[in-house]
């Protein structure tokens, strides 16, 4: 092989490879990228039922119960203006709590409950995960009137 | 007195690092003896002084100074002393002190292992290596200055975290920070080779052991956390594709890329900007690494609260760095040259292969990883109409990293036996032939074997075979060469200690894959809820639930379950996972109990109370999970047999020879318009 066709080909083979590489990146990001929505986004009927998402918001006090199994639960989020249930089974994360944030991942069923598969825990007291941030921000702009004094607190802290 | 001890120590700290980034490089580019003579002076200074500041720190923490902020922050006075002192590192300020006693550790061993390099390429290496530092140096003084006084101090602190309150975790950010500065080394280098013009085999050599150790502190480094995460976070996973592991993986995938091709430019003198532009990416991502566990910006397990302003000048320093070495890239590269040809199937060929693939695959991981910071970006920059915020989920990753390393795979068997410069591919395939086969046999077989049969599971023991018995190829073909008078033994330990590391660190990659395989494959996992007495069964073996007692532990209180695991009837072990809830953070933690055999790990966590005694308890059977770590310990531990090799001392006594011998051509660099100056003329 002369050296010019050996470059040649080294380029060939180099491109094929990337495009390969690329096509494979692009078609498994697509199916996989995972949107966050709010309770007032999945109110308003803004998800998509067939696909994953993550919700956040913050874990309604005194909406955690606990099926006879001991394994499935079901509380609800709120972003202080709309509520979703959610159910979960399996061991919620350590840090998971009545009162503080949380992001699910999962589905909503057709009954308008969110199924999750997985619930995020996170490392630190003091963080607030941004789906969590931002689904209260946004909640919080279109009632900042209407909303009691005190149910500033989750979203002041930020 | 103590705390303003060290704050002043951190300035002082940053002035030498001032003199050490600017005086040296320009003493270079002019050939002005006195100047380069200054970096290793200012180097081993300013790692007096961080030393001094970090021993403040600790000292701080010891002795439970709540009038230190950061400490009444992270401490407490009931907590463990070795938790105080790794709780140092425990948070924001002092992990970036912990980054910058790294970075002077890194440059002090510059100082002492570079008695054999020529004048100028130390005073490069460790001025560009000063500027980081300056740049470190800043963000800790101006953003984050852990000795900032409480006043009135506190009268107990708010504890550490307890999830960091954990002997793998208190090992796990020095590990990584080795790892992640250790690069600043080989970018260093490859910055002072552009600035020098000179880019050759021996720079190759001076660069490698230096990228190896580095590499070898992040394989650590990873592992460990992937250990931590394993028995802490109580979910029994190893690698979650989380953000903040990525940020360590894409260094690891980088620097393993440029381990290979370091490789080829010391054997061969090819590849030269190739592996100068690895060298750049590589602490680029280190950088970036930093800047994405320290600003908050992904949504991640990991995640600690932090302040927007941090991340910011992080991501300025990361611009800057970036940015001024791609333009000095873009502008010396060309005068680096490209080096030796080689043909289609070549050693050369295969590593550049092992080169493309590493690096897409860090890329994927870094399109996956900053995705969703892109989306934001353009939101912010209105190129995208508001939208909601993303995240990429594991089976992304999953779906492209896999098929890649297929590939890699597949080439790392052959590489190691193929030829320098022309190889030969009728003869590659007839040496290969039988390990060919005989992988594929066990590949087919070995499923049954161990319960059913999957293809992914077939894939990855193909995977490993192939390389188990292309390692042996090559140690055999190896070993037939070397001296017929000797032992087998001898003969093996005859062997040149960097082919030995190589070989062994492959055979850690097929470990790896063994482990992460059948764990793929046959793991079994249940969340159930038991009462006392209750009994389930998991992988074979039985495990029953004898109820909850109550341990105090020093500054904890434990919920300790005691579960009995029976095999075939027969009594095994006793295990004992706790929930603990920490006194001050009042903050539950998982401690899983695991009974780690060679072959299998049996997993034990306790979830929740769900009354009357009962718990909701989750159960694993985990075959061969211990293999994934034993095959990081592999490869890093062939990396240090790769670096004790005999030619990087023999070659450095050489040189220290050459050196003294008076004019020598090799200092002499090329571009530079006076003539280069020996260490002889640099005494007089």
């Amino acid at each position: 092989m002369k050296p010019r066709h050996k470059r040649l080909t080294f380029i060939l083979v180099g491109l094929a490879g990337v495009a390969i590489a690329a096509t494979l990146v692009l078609n498994a990001f697509r199916s996989n990228i995972v949107f966050a929505f709010s309770p007032s986004e999945v109110a308003a009927g803004k998800v998509p039922h067939d696909r994953e998402f993550r919700l956040g918001g913050l874990v309604e006090k005194g909406s955690l119960v606990r099926e006879n199994d001991g394994l499935t639960v079901h509380f609800v989020v709120t972003d202080l203006a709309q509520n979703v249930k959610v159910t979960y089974k399996g061991i919620l994360p350590d840090l998971f709590k009545e009162g503080t944030g949380a992001v699910s991942l999962g589905k909503l069923g057709a009954d308008g409950v969110f199924h999750a598969e997985q619930v995020l825990a996170k490392h630190d007291e003091k963080y607030m995960p941004p789906e969590v941030a931002q689904a209260l921000k946004e909640a919080k702009k279109d009632k900042t009137k209407s909303m009691p004094a005190t149910m500033n607190e989750g979203g002041d802290k930020l | 007195m103590i705390p303003e001890i060290g704050h002043f120590a951190l300035i002082v700290a940053l002035c030498v690092a001032l003199v050490q980034g600017t005086l040296p490089l320009v003493g270079a580019a002019r050939g002005i003896p006195r100047w380069m003579a200054l970096a290793r002076p200012a180097a081993q200074g300013q790692f007096v002084f961080v030393a001094i500041s970090y021993a403040c720190l600790t000292y701080a923490f010891i002795h439970s100074d709540f009038s230190v902020l950061y400490v009444a922050e992270h401490s407490n006075s009931a907590l463990p002393l070795i938790y105080r002192i790794a709780g140092v590192w425990g948070g924001h300020e002092g992990s970036l002190l912990l980054w910058i006693l790294m970075l002077s550790i890194w440059m002090l061993a510059v100082t002492v292992f570079s008695r054999h390099l020529p004048e100028e390429m130390v005073a490069r290496v460790l001025g560009v290596m000063g500027l980081v530092s300056v740049g470190f140096l800043c963000f800790i003084i101006f953003t984050s200055d852990p000795f900032q006084r409480l006043l009135p101090a506190a009268p107990d602190g708010q504890d550490l975290n307890p999830l960091l309150q954990d002997p793998g975790l208190a090992i796990h950010p020095p590990m990584l920070y080795m790892g992640y500065v250790g690069f600043s080394v080989a970018f260093a280098f490859a910055i002072a080779a552009l600035l020098g013009g000179k880019l050759d085999a021996t720079w190759a050599r001076w660069s490698r052991p230096w990228t190896t150790v580095a590499w070898m502190f992040l394989t650590c480094g990873i592992a460990l956390g992937s250990w931590w995460s394993y028995y802490v976070l109580g979910w029994g996973g190893w690698w979650f594709w989380d953000p903040v592991e990525n940020a360590s993986f894409m260094p690891w995938l980088v620097g393993t890329a440029l381990i290979h091709s370091l490789a080829v430019t010391e054997k061969r003198g090819s590849f030269k900007s190739w592996t100068v532009l690895l060298a750049i990416f590589a602490f680029s991502l280190s950088l970036l690494g930093t800047f994405l566990v320290r600003s908050g910006v992904l949504t991640s397990v990991h995640s600690f609260a932090s302040d927007p302003k941090r991340g910011l000048f992080i991501l300025i320093f990361l611009v800057i760095v970036v940015g001024s070495s791609l333009m000095l890239y873009a502008w010396r590269a060309p005068k680096v040259g490209l080096g030796g040809s080689f043909a289609m199937v070549s050693r050369e060929s295969l590593l550049l292969a092992n080169n493309v693939l590493f690096t897409t695959a860090a890329a994927t991981v870094l399109l996956g990883t900053l995705a969703p910071l892109f989306v934001d970006a353009l939101v912010a920059v209105g190129m995208l109409g508001p939208t909601n915020k993303i995240s990429v989920g594991a089976p992304y990753f999953n779906l492209v990293f896999v098929p890649i390393m297929f590939f890699a795979v597949f080439l790392m068997a052959v590489g190691p036996i193929a030829k320098w410069k022309k190889a030969n591919v009728p003869e590659l395939a007839a040496r290969l032939k039988w390990g060919g086969v005989t992988s594929v046999v066990i590949a087919v077989i070995m499923p049954f074997l161990l319960g059913h049969w999957s293809w992914l599971v077939s894939l990855g023991i193909l995977m490993a075979f192939w390389i188990i018995f292309a390692v042996a190829q090559g140690m055999w073909e190896r070993l037939q060469r070397t001296h017929s008078d000797r032992s087998w033994l001898g003969r093996l330990v005859g062997l040149p200690k960097s082919f030995l590391g190589m070989q062994l660190a492959h055979l850690g990659v097929a470990v790896f894959i063994l482990g992460v395989t059948v764990i793929g494959g046959y793991e079994v996992g249940k969340d159930v809820k038991m009462n006392i007495g209750d009994t389930v069964e998991v992988g074979g073996y039985t495990f029953r639930f004898d109820g909850v007692m109550s341990v105090p532990g020093p500054n904890y209180e434990a919920t300790r379950g005691i579960i009995k695991v029976f095999k075939d009837g027969v009594p095994l072990e006793e295990l004992h996972p706790e929930k603990r809830v920490y006194r001050v953070q009042r903050q539950p933690m998982t401690n899983a109990a695991i009974d780690s055999g060679f072959f299998r790990h049996l997993f034990v966590a306790l979830g929740e109370p769900v009354g009357n005694g009962g718990w909701s308890v989750r159960v694993y059977y985990k075959p061969l999970v211990s293999w994934i770590w034993l095959g990081c310990v592999m490869m890093a531990l062939g990396g240090l047999l790769a670096i004790s090799d005999r030619r990087y001392r023999t070659l450095a006594r050489k040189q220290r020879e050459q050196l003294r011998g008076g004019a020598d051509a090799s200092v002499s660099v090329a571009p530079q318009p006076k003539p280069a100056l020996t260490r002889a003329e640099v005494k007089s």
